[in-house]
């Protein structure tokens, strides 16, 4: 159900996943023969090279959660981190030149898509593997309390299939001994890679095994924007005045392959044709437009942020490459250099 | 005020850590049974100098004790990581070889992961093939991280400062059986990371081996200098970066280089050594390590994964004929 919420807020979060939508659409066209997976060949001659996974259909969760987050905040993500990272208050520009590999990008080119990050808006870092991020955002919400930085907290987004990973338990565990400022945010989107979470994860998933651990945990309709953002405000409320860690647990849908060229041919196409209705950008505009505002604001949100991508996509397109010496820089400051 | 005194080797690390505690705040130790002082004793009274704040008793998540490092010093602490012995660091080899020393590079200098990672490693006696294994080179060959592996008390006081005050992850190798060890240690020296020790002056062979194989290698040249061979011998200290201007000018001046390590020979540290040597001064070289198997329990199995002062002698000896 579709709760209210105040107009321009409700915009707000319009905003946030029309612009995660509309960059992922375009890295998307960009990567089109980029990556030589999934039964298809690289022709070498796309923009956004090597794996590039896609949250279409999930930007609610982000756009929700991230509506109570502030820079101070820390937030650790996935290799599907594109929709965190733009929620959190990353430059999208800076986010197309990093997808480029250029030296304009957040890592300067060294990271790309899956290693997307900002530090400068507490956003540290996707992750390539799977679970990765869990002992880290730990790791983070232990130092925020050891520092006492006032009340900012740590959100941890990870997948559904990321719990079936020890690095889950032993951070769930870590959270709740020592009482940590964490939210984690599990986005369940039903798909682990080419297999079904479901029938590979044992017991009633993410929410059961957080409660297993005396961690109170609250599942939402993660295609509902609004949802997520009230549910999220009361847990992220929570954490804010030491009650330790919470979960959320997001039931949503991966609506593309798992990486861009993935036709996601082994899915029963039913089962997408259902999850498209609850498309959650599309609900949250009926929503919208059915408490009052005009049907041309949020056409203007949507083509704002499509010239905003297409400028960021010119812009990355024109920016330098890294200097191959940048391939030897940052790696350590001991022991660096062009020893082989 | 220079203070000298005499100490064990895992004394010595106490003093190194509180040390770099009193001085920045932002020191941190976690770990295992690191509230008692560590299985090793390597901890002794910090949790009670310091509070269980900052010396943090942790479950037995290997995997979640790095991880929460690399938050951690992601997050503006210097967290010493404690992961009881080298074997067990395996369980949290994503956590560093993924991400403590991936993270500076991948995320294009955003991030720094100064965090020190102690992992006790080499034959524990009567220990067998879990709690004995000597893995640097698994580390050495990993861009992003420091590599160290004291052999005296003096410089596990001094390479364990050192590398709480170095910016980049730090993997700290001490062994197992070098923790009773007593030396003299003066607060006052500080050993850099990255500079070998030359321990012995020779002319006829270089020597080039560290933490408790250097024990060996000093016995064994005591036994060659006795028949009028005069080794020189390098306590590398550092495995990355190691020392390459004072172990090859000492090749450059030997003509013979061997290297001697308690770790497998196949595929050791000692081959990137031996082979630098030979590309760079064109001498002999030969490696010691001990065969290719897992570390037995009896002690006559436990004895042939050992590398002892007569097979130091006997290598050395090969290499000058
Ligand atoms: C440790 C590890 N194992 C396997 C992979 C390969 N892999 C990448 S994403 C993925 C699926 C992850 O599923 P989930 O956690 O549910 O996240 P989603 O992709 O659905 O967002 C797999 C198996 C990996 N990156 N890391």
């Amino acid at each position: 159900m579709d709760s209210s919420i105040p107009g321009r807020a409700g915009e707000a979060l319009y905003r946030v996943m029309v612009r995660i939508r509309a960059f992922e659409n375009a890295a998307e066209t960009a990567s089109q023969g980029g990556v030589s997976a999934f039964g298809q060949q690289a022709a070498g001659a796309a923009k956004v090279r090597g794996p590039l996974h896609l949250s279409t259909g999930q930007e609610a969760v982000p756009a929700g959660v991230c509506a109570h987050l502030r820079t101070s905040d820390y937030l650790t993500s996935t290799h599907r981190g594109h929709g965190h990272t733009l929620a959190k208050g990353a430059d999208l520009t800076r986010m197309m030149c990093e997808l480029f590999g250029k030296a304009t990008g957040f890592n300067g080119g060294k990271g790309g898509s899956m290693h997307i990050a900002d530090f400068s808006v507490g956003m540290l870092g996707a992750n390539g593997v799977v679970a990765a991020g869990l002992p880290i955002a730990v790791g983070a919400a232990h130092a925020q309390k050891l520092l006492k930085k006032g009340d900012d907290i740590t959100v941890c987004f990870f997948g559904d299939g990321a719990i079936n990973r020890g690095p889950f338990l032993e951070a769930l565990n870590w959270a709740r001994v020592y009482e940590l400022p964490v939210l984690f945010v599990c986005e369940d989107n039903r798909w682990s890679a080419t297999t079904a979470s479901g029938p590979m994860t044992a017991g009633d998933g993410a929410s059961a095994r957080a409660a297993s651990m005396d961690i109170a945990a609250t599942q939402v309709d993660g295609n509902d924007v609004f949802a997520v953002h009230e549910t999220a405000a009361r847990l992220v409320g929570e954490v804010r005045v030491g009650g330790g860690p919470r979960l959320l647990h997001a039931l949503t849908y991966r609506v593309k392959g798992h990486v861009s060229v993935d036709l996601a041919a082994y899915r029963d196409p039913a089962e997408l044709a259902a999850a498209l209705e609850t498309d959650p950008i599309a609900r949250a505009r009926g929503h919208l437009l059915s408490t009052g505002i005009a049907a041309a604001t949020l056409d203007a949100i949507e083509n704002a942020a499509r010239d905003e991508v297409d400028t960021a996509l010119a812009v990355a397109d024109a920016a330098p490459w890294p200097d191959a010496s940048a391939a030897f820089t940052d790696v350590q400051t001991i022991g660096a250099g062009q020893w082989h | 005020m220079a203070l000298k005194k005499e100490l064990s080797y895992s004394e010595a690390a106490v003093l190194a850590v509180q040390r770099e505690m009193e001085a920045d705040a932002r020191v941190v130790v976690l770990g295992e049974d690191v509230g008692r002082g560590g299985i090793f004793g390597q901890y002794k009274g910090l949790q009670q100098t310091f509070g269980a704040e900052r010396v943090i008793d942790t479950p037995i998540s290997e995997a979640a004790i790095m991880g929460a490092g690399v938050g951690m010093a992601l997050a503006g602490l210097r967290p010493v990581v404690e992961m009881r012995v080298v074997d067990f660091a395996l369980c949290g080899m994503d956590e560093l070889v993924n991400q403590a020393a991936k993270n500076r590079f991948m995320f294009g200098g955003q991030g720094r992961v100064p965090l020190v990672a102690r992992m006790p490693g080499g034959i524990w006696d009567a220990s067998a093939a879990q709690h004995s294994q000597s893995l640097e080179a698994w580390f050495a060959h990993l861009p992003g991280v420091v590599v160290v592996s004291p052999s005296t008390p003096q410089d596990n006081y001094g390479l364990l400062r050192a590398a709480l005050q170095c910016g980049d992850p730090v993997v700290y190798i001490e062994h197992k059986t070098l923790w009773g060890l007593r030396g003299d240690v003066d607060e006052d020296i500080a050993v850099p990371l990255g500079q070998a020790a030359r321990v012995r002056e020779g002319n006829a062979l270089t020597l080039v081996s560290w933490s408790r194989q250097m024990q060996v290698c000093a016995a064994a040249c005591e036994a060659l200098a006795a028949e009028g061979i005069a080794v020189d011998l390098i306590d590398l200290r550092t495995l990355w970066p190691w020392d390459r201007e004072t172990v090859l000018s000492s090749c450059a001046r030997t003509g013979r280089l061997l290297v001697v390590h308690e770790a497998v020979q196949a595929a050791g540290f000692g081959a990137e050594i031996a082979a630098s040597a030979a590309e760079a001064t064109g001498c002999r070289v030969a490696r010691l390590g001990a065969p290719r198997i897992p570390v037995g329990y009896a002690p006559m199995l436990e004895a042939q994964s050992r590398i002892g002062t007569q097979a130091v002698v006997a290598a050395a000896k090969k290499l000058i004929d």
